[in-house]
């Protein structure tokens, strides 16, 4: 179903975090960026889609213009907003939000860390771009800041913080059907395997919460108002986001799960692990008859690596790329 | 990240150097004096209390060097001494074998139980002293306190802490090689076949359910591996079977080139966590660990003896000078640049001075000390 690609070479090595790949699909300039976190630097990649050009970028996480040393980063991802895109890095110190080609840094936000250091991590971890222009970004205490994007520029500010979740924001997501007829577009995760689904707006409004079982979530998305949860266990659950209904539980993987991903055209879910194993599936949702339908398609293994990133490379499924812990490269994959 | 990954750290890299040292002592016939001597001395220094308190308090995980700096000062706790190119080797040896611990453990969790089989070891190493068991017996106690308590998904954060700080780090070890644990290209083999962790279901299946919660429908799909159900916990107390081997002694006296390393051709070479001068945070956990290293028996250089890493002293020298021609693989300041004797006693005269200030005023040294120390290893 799908055959391997040239891979692409990075600067250094993926760092083994959860979610560590990001990409961004721009058609008028047939190219796509991709970022993978290294430690203390976030290697950007820009390959024109004839194959011909490779731009490298290296960002490190901290403040602008002051002396400090740089921290670990847990996350980099592309936020899509309707008027603008921009690269949101967050660190041990704060989250940075720059120009999606990752040229100028336009907003700088650092978190309160206590003097003398606690035995709880401070961190920032969590990264999606939510309707209509706002920003959310988990942090380790539980608490989401809400960020108000403007259209254009860096007057960007700290709309709310929401404080639903005890523990570690893991990953979150936004509907990403384009459907507006969803009343939930938001879907947050935390350390303990909990779930809170949102509705944005100025004051954001907890719609719902699926209790977890003590077990880490480490990725989540939301389709057609079904979050698709991926489980340290290995396991994927797909969840009617509002009432919590679970339509289907997989037992896809050997370990822990370090990324899922869907392609909102088609339909394709994949899935990657610890356990060098990427998969694909197909979900069938019909959110009027309540159906949900999964099917599990393709199974690529990456010899010796255990996975920390794995992104369809567009809305179809057509291509996905994949980051591992130790490698180099982005390994790229495309239907036959 | 995670602040607590030092105790882990050196206890799994503590118990490592021992494991090596305990086959490099019965190689070099070490009479049975000496080599209890120096396991007593070792193990009574790591574990004492001083030190682990010190370990136990929520901190970052620093650099390569300032690791191999307290990790030399803990070898040197006992009238053994190892040359500079020997105590490289030993660390590489430690270090990847820590690193395919972690990288292959089940589940975050069985970090625990990975540091519980180093340490059940290490307490028979030492059994004929009841001191240093207690010591470890403490020790064992307040690793139970600090982690009983955490969640998979914070030993997970403990466990990426430690893959970032391995980062990079491909040099093979003749027997991982021979085990075929390691590739020839340095990276660890990954099998898809197994025991499944505890918790974890085989993969395999897909369980469709209606809106009661009633299942409706269930698929199987093929898992390109071939795993079975998980094996029975380890036991997480003082005592028990630990039943995962990872942590346990590999090394067997027969085979003294189980110890060999070389680096992976094209290998990069890489820095971590770039070797700031202005780290203050790093300087004085530095200091503060020195400090704590309190030896009974202050070693005379005559009555010491020499251990090696490698099969002949000639080998020994050879390594040494080519090692300090190639840049370092993990960017530590090549200590082994100090071939001057005078230098190495400098340092552990310096170290022997925090002792005492220590008595005096329990607060941190001052950034003086810290500073003549990070010179001190500077000093190329």
């Amino acid at each position: 179903m799908y055959h391997k690609e040239k891979s692409i070479q990075i600067k250094n090595s993926a760092s083994a975090l959860y979610n560590n790949l990001s990409v961004l699909r721009i058609a008028p300039r047939r190219l796509t960026h991709f970022t993978v976190v290294h430690a203390n630097m976030v290697n950007m990649v820009s390959a024109s889609w004839d194959g011909l050009n490779y731009t490298h970028r290296q960002l490190q996480s901290k403040e602008p213009n002051v002396a400090t040393s740089t921290s670990l980063i847990m996350q980099a991802a592309f936020c899509v907003l309707p008027s603008r895109d921009l690269l949101v890095v967050t660190s041990q110190k704060g989250i940075q939000m720059y120009e999606s080609d990752g040229s100028i840094m336009v907003y700088w936000h650092a978190l309160d860390t206590p003097e003398t250091p606690t035995a709880q991590a401070v961190f920032a971890r969590g990264i999606a771009a939510v309707y209509e222009n706002y920003i959310c970004v988990g942090v380790s205490s539980g608490a989401i800041l809400v960020f108000d994007v403007p259209s254009k520029g860096s007057n960007i500010t700290l709309s709310e913080v929401l404080e639903e979740h005890k523990e570690s924001i893991t990953d979150m997501a936004s509907e990403c059907s384009g459907s507006q007829e969803c009343i939930a577009n938001l879907v947050t995760a935390d350390d303990g395997g909990n779930l809170c689904v949102w509705k944005s707006g100025e004051e954001f409004q907890l719609l719902n919460k699926i209790p977890g079982f003590d077990m880490s979530c480490s990725s989540v998305k939301l389709w057609k108002g079904t979050a698709v949860a991926g489980y340290g266990t290995g396991q994927i659950r797909l969840y009617e986001a509002v009432t919590g209904i679970l339509h289907a539980e997989i037992n896809a993987h050997a370990r822990w799960i370090y990324s899922v991903d869907i392609a909102p055209f088609s339909g394709l879910l994949l899935s990657a692990a610890e356990d060098s194993l990427v998969r694909v599936w197909h979900m069938t949702i019909t959110p009027e008859t309540n159906s949900v339908e999964v099917a599990h398609l393709h199974n690529e293994c990456v010899t010796d690596t255990q996975i920390c990133g794995a992104r369809f490379c567009d809305g179809d499924g057509y291509a996905f790329a994949v980051t591992g812990y130790d490698l180099s490269e982005i390994i790229r994959y495309i239907q036959s | 990240m995670s602040m607590r990954t030092l105790p882990l750290v050196f206890i799994n890299l503590g118990g490592e150097m021992l494991y090596i040292l305990d086959q490099r002592l019965r190689a070099h016939n070490t009479s049975e004096d000496n080599s209890e001597k120096v396991m007593n001395d070792i193990v009574g220094t790591m574990f004492s209390k001083a030190f682990m308190d010190e370990l136990l308090k929520p901190q970052q995980l620093y650099s390569h060097r300032t690791m191999k700096t307290v990790l030399t000062r803990l070898a040197h706790a006992s009238i053994m001494r190892l040359n500079p190119a020997s105590m490289d080797r030993l660390y590489e040896l430690m270090v990847m074998a820590f690193k395919n611990q972690v990288f292959l453990c089940l589940r975050p969790k069985d970090l625990l139980l990975i540091s519980y089989n180093h340490m059940d070891t290490i307490r028979e190493f030492v059994k004929d002293t009841p001191m240093a068991v207690n010591q470890v017996d403490e020790t064992h106690r307040k690793i139970i306190e600090a982690y009983s308590s955490l969640s998979e998904g914070e030993l997970q954060l403990l466990r990426q802490t430690l893959l970032t700080f391995f980062q990079d780090m491909h040099v093979r070890v003749s027997l991982f090689l021979k085990d075929q644990i390691q590739n020839p290209n340095g990276r660890f083999a990954l099998t898809t076949s197994g025991p499944v962790p505890h918790g974890t279901d085989v993969p395999g299946l897909i369980r469709i359910f209606d809106c009661r919660g009633r299942e409706v429908r269930r698929r199987e799909f093929p898992s390109g591996g071939s795993y079975t159900s998980s094996i029975r916990e380890g036991s997480f107390e003082l005592h028990g079977n630990r039943v995962i081997r990872l942590g346990m002694n590999m090394y067997t006296v027969d085979h003294p080139e189980e110890t060999h390393t070389s680096r992976a051709p094209s290998v990069k070479v890489i820095t971590y966590g770039s070797p700031n001068p202005l780290a203050k945070e790093e300087l004085n956990l530095l200091a503060r660990l020195m400090g704590s290293m309190k030896t009974e028996n202050k070693p005379k250089d005559e009555s010491g003896f020499r251990i090696n890493l490698f099969n002949t002293d000639k080998e020994e020298a050879e390594a040494g000078a080519s090692a300090s021609a190639e840049e370092s693989l993990y960017g530590v300041i090549n200590i082994q640049a100090m071939q001057d004797e005078q230098a190495a006693s400098e340092l552990a005269r310096i170290a022997g001075q925090f002792e005492e200030e220590e008595e005096e005023k329990p607060e941190k040294p001052s950034n003086n000390k810290g500073e003549e120390l990070l010179a001190m290893m500077d000093d190329l």
